[in-house]
């Protein structure tokens, strides 16, 4: 029962121009592991949105957009929202592209960045999230316990897309942060340590309370239906 | 794996979980499960999970306005300090 790894990160294999027209040949990449790999293209129209050029910014929206887009929608499970956010995310880094110096991969950079966007919009909307600290640090009472108790409603097998689809959204959202960023998207902890500026540890730690959360939701829920 | 490890209990087991997890080795062989059945049980819940999640949220690819949003934004802003 090997534990299995989330799969590559594998958005934006074939980079599409902004208005949906190709740029450039398809890759035959499966995957994109953006701090691993540094791309050329990446690089080169980095290089030059940071100068000021706005063909070069479109391209990087165009490698990114979906990666981005697509974290928003998982993190607030709404379209339109998830939209101004990404609209939000390139925006700012718009803004900001003249500040990044390399010190990581830029597409952790601009993970970071969209990530605070969001982290933004959900503190506006009133939820518990004030910054990326507090996020990765819920409030006591949020925290689930340790797993156990009897081992007679496992879930393995079929798992409700609805229900699993509720307890994500009901995660709160540091917990929902790291678990579609590492189950999800299939970053590293190391790669989602530095996103959040916290320990290796930490994420490992904030995952695994993230899975035994969304565990216990799911043995409620079937606990539920099997009295129905 | 020691014969230590095959003397965890349960909330010692779990305690080390994440970094077992994230070790990207296979557990299965951990001693204590061997011998554990809600251990093991809670090991396949937390991969069916994660896998159910995966499957749940394919890629998205954001609408063309979205672009079309940010170039007209863009537009109405100071260029950037290059």
């Amino acid at each position: 029962m090997p534990y299995s790894k989330a799969p590559m990160k594998s958005a934006d294999p074939a980079p599409p121009q902004a208005g949906g027209k190709s740029t450039q040949p398809a890759s035959t990449s499966a995957t994109y592991r953006p701090a691993a790999i540094p791309n050329p293209a990446e690089a080169d129209a980095l290089a030059r949105a940071q100068a000021g050029d706005h063909h070069a910014f479109e391209q990087l929206y165009s490698l990114h957009k979906r990666r981005i887009y697509s974290l928003c929608l998982r993190m607030v499970g709404n379209i339109a929202e998830a939209e101004d956010l990404t609209q939000e995310a390139f925006l700012q880094l718009h803004r900001k592209i003249a500040t990044f110096r390399g010190d990581s991969a830029f597409s952790t950079w601009l993970h970071r960045l969209a990530i605070n966007v969001v982290l933004m919009q959900l503190r506006r909307k009133g939820l518990p999230v004030i910054s990326l600290d507090e996020a990765m640090e819920p409030a006591p009472e949020e925290r689930p316990g340790r797993s156990f108790g009897a081992p007679d409603l496992t879930l393995s097998g079929a798992i409700d897309r609805l229900a699993l689809q509720r307890a994500i959204d009901d995660l709160p959202a540091g917990y929902r942060l790291i678990f579609v960023l590492h189950d999800i998207e299939g970053y590293e902890h190391n790669e989602i340590a530095s996103m959040l500026d916290c320990s290796i540890g930490n994420s490992k730690s904030q995952l695994h309370k993230a899975r035994l959360k969304l565990r216990d939701a799911l043995r409620t829920q079937s606990r539920q239906e099997a009295r129905r | 794996m020691t014969e230590k490890a095959n003397n965890l209990s349960c909330a010692d087991f779990q305690a080390q979980l994440p970094d077992l997890i994230g070790s990207g080795e296979d557990i299965s062989l951990h001693p204590h499960l061997q011998s554990c059945d809600l251990c093991r049980a809670l090991l396949a819940d937390l991969e069916t999970i994660a896998d159910a999640a995966r499957k749940l949220f394919p890629i998205e690819e954001p609408p063309d306005e979205v672009w079309e949003h940010i170039e007209s934004a863009l537009k109405h802003e100071k260029p950037t300090e290059a």
